[in-house]
């Protein structure tokens, strides 16, 4: 028995399994009646009894996120399901929502009911358009079913679910920023305090789930709390999905109880690239710091990671071997973290933008063991000290990087340039580059 | 020109979507991307007049946002990821070849507007790298030779079909038109997962 | 309640926090954000987005400092701009922390790798927030070796404003201010990263009437007004506070001199009045003093009919001969000062005998007439009732258009608390629009006022037979708080000082003999005159028809008054006291130069009925006030009124004080319906902000951003005359007609509205009233 738990996935293989038809059949949407039967507040108490974690990141307790949202309030609330996939390795919720929307749409259901919210919000983003079509396609079917729309199962609930597609910037994936972003302005961060379970969307208390975690939901309501807890570690519970991703022999995902370890996916995975070996990884997307060859058996949990110096993330699992030259790797993070800075604050407006041009400089050749300093410096200068956590991803890849690597930045001045053959590290550089 | 009575009428049917109106904006956006191929004049000009804001605040919108476009895209847009891990195994190769192949740079349209490049950020679909996206539908697992075979498939006229997707690759403003929130039915056509994302499932029930 | 209950009250109502910053401790309201607190304590932590109108950014992160609470600290420093003060706060600032001033250091770098080294050639050079803040926390030499981001610089974002990308910290404070304060979000953030930057959409500029106020509290050169550019250096200039004559809204204003010319005008800070604010009028439109010819010194016209330079004893004597033993009235312009509306007053009454002043160079009427000297003197009402009003109503008065500040104040609770506004006028104005005003048509419809209840009435009310009656009854019926808000800076003063016919400075009815005997006595002569005086009107019929023989006038355009206005005076003996050359001047026998505001000392009264008073800002102009030349023609007719100077006229009104007894009772006027007939429409007008006024002379940026004239109308009328949208209409009564472009807008379907004095369509010139009825065909 391997060591994998599809959940989320068990059903993928089945050709409909993204239609009604084809969720149901395969036990969808049996926990809305269940949870419909509960009282919201024991739908509360039962995530937040199940453990489960956020699953876009940060990890904060889902139950307790809902637990936030005051009642008898006599305000609207809205649950709003960040969909905006876009961190650099992450590749989790894009197969999940293609594969099988309903299981967002049964949790959404389920979250909305125990927060006492009417209209739900799927941001999803805007670059993958099919996935949007299985989507909007699951939600004319689920209103048509009498699963979304008035008086829900019979319950008396009611609930509007709106779709809208993001347009292309990463930093919507900050919570705050997709609500501004969802309001129709420019998706920059917000101020906090107040955080959104006071005054989210529209200014009024609303919970922003990743997609993993609220389409995780209906297999606890439905199984219970101490099936879900039979997975996992002491304080990371359940299963999750792994993004296996890069220079392997058979990337994909996988469903695993939280504080699997890479080795052990590798294995599952066919190893690394045949003839090659590992040299750098990812944890969790571009953002968390990197690890090597000496963290394969770091369990991959929300405590194991972070002891070990970097963050779970989204449990994207990027996989460089030694083909990689990982000032380059690092250099395009950056780019990317310029790319897709809001603007809105100077650490990461600026810093990013100079950041840039020394990497560039330095993958060039250009750079000196003095520049590896001022690197330093400046990333010093600008993680924690900006907006919000962009920038501390955008230094996470650089920190690191030099952390476990830095002679290799030193050899690239030696040799006048990259050491590295690009060719190398394609998949086809027999095929013809 | 003026919008049509059918389009103003589909403008307001997305606007009555959300509880409050200046949500509409980025639906609205791609909406006049579907009709226009871009975020045009006129289109800023409507979403200011129907949601009753700034046309400065239209542009802070569509400004911010790089699916937008303030030039018309070709009827195949075509973006190569060249995020780290795309790049390094192969993303920049395919982008270098692929701007020689059609003799335009980042962000330009080949003479017969067929096709336009642009390089993209990490797309989410990074067990499937190299990926290249086309409309914004998956091409996984590119080379630079397929890449090539495809746009020279959509100048033809018979583009390449998606990885995962439609039957039928659909062009710029028909997708754009989709994310607008406009059903096009073809939602049950192509796979419901690739290979990738079943191995960890079929690895599961092999029983390994 | 006694005082003491009050204070108690209040100090139970906010409570007070205490906090130790870098060692000090502080007590401040709950609510205090740190950087305000370390003001208090004379900390100065470096900020660039922060302002204390506008609501938090956090965006700059220059002003970050260490902070815990409760012996936890925050894992990284926080921006005390956007973080309120708690109990049990430690605050350690650049000053204490090294991290709070490694991490300061930091941002500043950040903030100038892109940045140019234009200091020198940039307007900011001298007064600049960057420039001093780098000099302070900046490093010496830069460590960025890479490539600067530029742009184009400067593009123009309005006729008036121009935006230098390259020097922009994208502190929003521009945008901020635009949207959360004037309600004109066109200038917005647009693009994204390190390309973020200012923008406008190119199609339409950023026309707000307070865009200058963006250039005032940029904090670096980015945004620098056009008239301005390249004329001075900070250090050059000499600052004045003074007030501003361009309404009645109160500002507090800076003016800036170098070697006797003002340079710029700047808002100046008054909580109670404009907070920091001004608008483009205030600011900018001040060159009306050097872009006609200046009277530069007396004139007298000769036997050939031409005006001929004379001495001032010459002059004074000259007007003193022509006005003694005559019949002679009084107008006094709207702008004039407290100090000279006193000296016509006293002029009027003492040196020629006369109940016959009127300061009011605009259409009028008697119910305005009691209105005015019932009614206003006695009105408390403040910009503070507009801030704990439950409804404000407008009546004949669009603030945005006519008191730009008043706007301000009421946009501010709309924003903050949803303000309930309410206007008569027949269409909305873009004010209105932002107000989210409700339209009423008629006055006695208006209902559910409280004691919280504000209504602003325009000097326009009056143009309405009846109208300042229905309003004086609503005030009355409901409780509600009442404030007549002229148009012009000086009106409510010259009603104090008594440049009307019906009072005596201070509001002492001439009709009371113990008023008349009290001023006399004041005055040290033995009697007033008692008879009832003219109006404006009157006085300018009286002298055609020869019952009036001469007339003194300062400060009037006829065309403000009607279209006749100026041919009245064509055959009486006209003494003009002007600053420029103008149509009165024209047409005068004696030419008088006077002081503008910046040459003389003096005093406005805001609406509110406050004074405004001001320094002369060039010290050594040789340029008289109005005051002190009646006072010389009064001493040369034998009857001096004893005003030898500004500062002895303020002492002779803080002297004489305010009558204490009964005002005089307002006599109500009723409203008379005018019904349009089928072929005719009810013509609306009122002026806009940025217009022909005289007082924008010479402006040409400013006057780049006027709105544009246009003719609204419905559009039910539209489709009857057969026009579109921008196609153009004539509109004509019996003694004119104008044409103009339609708007189409939400109003009735008889109802017409034009700009009162814009391009095109100048109503008093083209069509002989301001209201009426019109006839409107398509053109």
């Amino acid at each position: 028995m391997s060591k994998l738990t599809p959940v989320l996935s068990a059903n993928w293989d089945d050709k409909d399994s993204f239609t009604i038809e084809g969720y149901k059949r395969a036990g969808g949407y049996q926990a809305v009646t269940k949870a419909l039967a509960m009282e919201p507040d024991a739908v509360i108490t039962m995530i937040k009894d199940s453990g489960l974690r956020g699953r876009g990141g940060a990890g904060f307790p889902t139950g307790s996120k809902w637990g936030f949202i005051p009642q008898g309030d006599n305000k609207e609330h809205y649950l709003v399901v960040n969909a905006d996939e876009s961190e650099p390795g992450t590749c989790k919720d894009t197969p999940l929502l293609l594969a099988n929307p309903h299981v967002l749409i049964e949790g959404i259901i389920i979250g909305s009911y125990a927060i006492r919210a009417n209209h739900a919000f799927i941001y999803l983003r805007g670059e993958i358009v099919h996935v949007y079509r299985r989507v909007q396609q699951a939600i004319e079917d689920a209103y048509k079913a009498g699963l979304l729309g008035k008086n829900i199962g019979g319950k008396g609930f009611d609930l509007e679910l709106t779709l809208h597609a993001g347009a292309g910037a990463y930093i919507c994936g900050e919570e705050t920023a997709l609500l501004d972003s969802l309001e129709g302005f420019r998706g920059q961060p917000r101020l906090r305090p107040p955080f959104p379970a006071i005054a989210g969307l529209y200014a009024k208390p609303t919970v922003v789930n990743n997609v993993e975690s609220i389409a995780s939901v209906p297999a606890i309501i439905k199984n219970g709390v101490e099936w879900f807890q039979t997975m996992g570690t002491e304080k990371s519970k359940g299963f999750t999905l792994y993004s296996l991703s890069g220079h392997v022999n058979n990337p994909g995902q996988f469903e695993a109880p939280l504080g699997i370890t890479l080795r052990e996916i590798l294995e599952l995975a066919g190893g690394v690239r045949t003839g090659h070996k590992l040299k750098f990884w990812t944890p969790g997307g571009s953002s968390t710091p990197m690890f090597t060859d000496e963290h394969l058996d770091i369990p991959l949990d929300y405590e194991g990671v972070s002891a070990a110096g970097s963050m779970l993330g989204t449990k994207a699992l990027q996989i460089f071997d030694e083909t990689t030259c990982v000032v380059r790797a690092t250099l395009r993070w950056c780019e990317f973290y310029k790319h897709e800075s809001c603007g809105k604050c100077t650490p990461c407006r600026e810093g990013t933008w100079w950041l840039v041009q020394m990497l560039q400089d330095l993958e060039d050749g250009k750079g000196t063991e003095a520049d590896l300093t001022k690197l330093l410096d400046l990333c010093d200068n600008i993680a924690g000290r900006s907006f919000c956590a962009l920038a501390d991803g955008a230094v996470a890849p650089i920190i690191s990087s030099l952390k476990y690597f830095r002679d290799e930045y030193l050899e690239h001045q030696r040799n006048g340039g990259c050491p590295f053959d690009p060719v190398a590290s394609t998949l086809f550089k027999t095929v013809g580059a | 020109m003026n919008f049509t009575p059918d389009q103003l009428k589909i403008m307001d049917s997305i606007i009555a979507r959300y509880p409050r109106s200046r949500s509409a904006v980025m639906p609205l956006l791609h909406y006049v991307q579907a009709l226009d191929g871009y975020v045009t004049p006129r289109g800023i000009e409507k979403i200011a007049e129907l949601l009753d804001i700034s046309t400065a605040e239209v542009t802070a919108v569509s400004s911010f946002y790089t699916q937008y476009r303030t030039e018309p895209a070709g009827e195949y847009h075509v973006g190569v990821c060249i995020n780290t891990l795309c790049a390094v195994m192969g993303g920049d190769a395919i982008y270098d070849s692929l701007e020689t192949h059609l003799g335009i740079k980042n962000h330009e349209t080949t003479a017969d507007g067929k096709v336009s490049i642009e390089r993209i950020e990490c797309n989410a679909a990074c067990d499937y790298a190299p990926v290249v996206m086309v409309n914004w539908e998956f091409y996984d697992n590119q080379t630079p030779q397929s890449v090539k075979d495809l746009v020279d498939s959509a100048r033809a006229g018979n583009p390449t079909p998606p990885t995962r997707g439609p039957k039928t690759l659909r062009t710029w403003k028909q997708n754009s038109e989709v994310l607008a929130g406009l059903n096009d039915g073809l939602a049950n056509e192509g796979v419901s997962a690739g290979e990738a994302t079943l191995l960890g499932l079929k690895i599961a029930k092999g029983g390994k | 309640m006694t005082p003491e209950q009050a204070l108690l009250e209040t100090q139970a109502a906010v409570e007070m926090i205490t906090v130790v910053i870098d060692g000090f401790e502080v007590t401040v309201p709950k609510g205090t954000l740190v950087i305000r607190a370390a003001e208090k304590l004379g900390i100065q932590i470096p900020r660039f987005c922060d302002h204390p109108l506008l609501e938090p950014a956090g965006a700059c992160r220059q002003c970050l400092v260490d902070i815990e609470i409760n012996g936890r600290a925050f894992p990284k420093p926080q921006a005390s701009c956007t973080i309120p003060v708690e109990n049990n706060m430690i605050v350690k600032t650049q000053l204490t922390s090294p991290v709070a001033e490694k991490a300061q250091a930091g941002i500043m770098e950040f903030l100038l790798i892109n940045h140019p080294l234009d200091c020198p050639v940039c307007d900011k050079g001298g007064e600049c927030p960057l420039q001093n803040q780098a000099m302070s926390a900046g490093r010496p030499e830069s460590r960025f070796e890479g490539v600067k981001r530029t742009f184009e610089k400067p593009v123009s974002i309005s006729s008036q404003v121009l935006l230098d990308r390259e020097r922009c910290v994208l502190c929003a404070r521009c945008t901020r201010f635009s949207e959360q304060i004037a309600g004109d979000p066109f200038i917005t953030l647009i693009e994204r990263g390190a390309l973020q930057q200012v923008g406008i959409y190119e199609e339409d500029p950023f026309e707000s009437y307070y865009s200058g106020n963006t250039v005032q509290i940029c904090p670096v050169g980015a945004l620098t007004g056009a008239s301005y550019r390249f004329r001075a250096r900070p250090f050059d200039l000499v600052s004045v506070d003074s007030a501003c004559e361009h309404c009645a809204s109160g500002c507090a204003m800076r003016t800036d001199i170098r070697r006797g010319k003002t340079l710029r005008r700047l808002a100046g800070d008054d909580s109670s009045v404009n907070e920091e604010w001004n608008c483009d009028k205030g600011r900018w439109a001040f060159k009306y003093l050097t872009s006609r010819e200046r009277v530069a010194s007396p004139m007298i016209r000769g036997e050939d009919g031409e005006l001929h330079e004379a001495s001032w004893p010459e002059a004074i004597a000259f007007a003193a001969a022509g006005l003694k033993g005559k019949r002679a009235g009084v107008l006094v312009g709207g702008r004039a000062t407290v100090e000279d509306a006193y000296g016509y007053s006293k002029f009027a009454r003492v040196a020629l005998g006369t109940n016959d002043i009127d300061f009011r160079s605009r259409p009028h009427s008697d119910e305005e007439s009691s209105f005015l000297s019932s009614v206003v003197l006695g009105l408390k009402t403040t910009y503070k009732d507009i801030d704990k009003a439950d409804q404000v109503v407008l009546l004949g008065f669009e603030p945005e258009e006519e008191s730009p500040i008043v706007f301000l104040r009421i946009y501010k609770q709309l924003r903050k608390r949803a303000l309930a506004v309410i206007s008569d006028a027949p269409v909305a104005s873009r004010g209105s629009v932002k107000l989210k005003a409700q339209l009423v048509s008629d006055i006695s419809s208006i209902s559910g006022l409280t004691s919280k209840s504000v209504i602003l009435v325009g000097e326009r009310l009056g143009e309405k037979v009846g109208a300042l009656s229905a309003a004086v009854d609503l005030a009355e019926k409901s409780g509600a708080k009442l404030a007549w808000i002229p148009r012009r800076a000086g009106e409510r003063g010259a009603i104090a000082s008594g440049a009307i016919a019906t009072l005596l400075p201070g509001g002492r009815p001439v009709s009371q003999a113990s008023a008349r005997v009290d001023v006399a006595a004041a005055w040290a002569v033995d009697s007033l005159p008692a008879n009832p005086g003219r109006s404006t009107s009157e006085i300018l019929h009286a002298l055609i028809v020869n019952n009036l023989d001469a007339v003194v006038i300062g400060g009037v355009d006829p065309l403000d008054i009607s279209n006749t206005a100026l041919s009245q005076l064509l055959n009486s003996f006209v003494v003009s006291l002007e600053i420029t050359h103008s149509a009165v001047t024209a047409v005068a026998d004696v030419v008088l130069p006077v002081a503008a505001v910046i040459e003389k000392s003096g005093s406005f009264q805001d609406w509110q009925g406050s004074a405004r008073t001001f320094e002369k800002a060039i010290a050594d102009s040789l340029s008289r006030s109005d005051v002190r030349i009646l006072s010389m023609i009064a001493d040369e007719m034998g009857t001096p009124i004893n005003l030898p100077t500004v500062a002895a006229t303020a002492r002779e009104i803080a002297a004489l004080g305010n009558w204490d007894g009964a005002a005089i009772s307002f006599e109500k006027t009723s409203t008379v319906k005018t019904l349009a007939t089928e072929e005719k429409m009810n013509l609306t007008s009122w002026r806009l902000l940025l217009d022909l006024g005289t007082l924008q002379d010479g402006e040409t940026n400013l006057a780049g951003t006027a709105r544009k004239a246009t003719a609204r109308i419905s559009k039910t009328k539209a489709e009857k005359l057969g026009v579109n949208e921008g196609e153009l209409i004539s509109i004509s009564s019996d003694l004119g007609s104008l044409k103009l472009p339609v708007e189409i807008s939400e109003m009735s379907d008889n109802e017409i509205w034009v700009p009162r004095n814009s391009i095109d369509s100048q109503v008093i010139a083209n069509l002989g009233f301001v209201n009426g009825q019109v006839t409107v065909v398509k053109a």
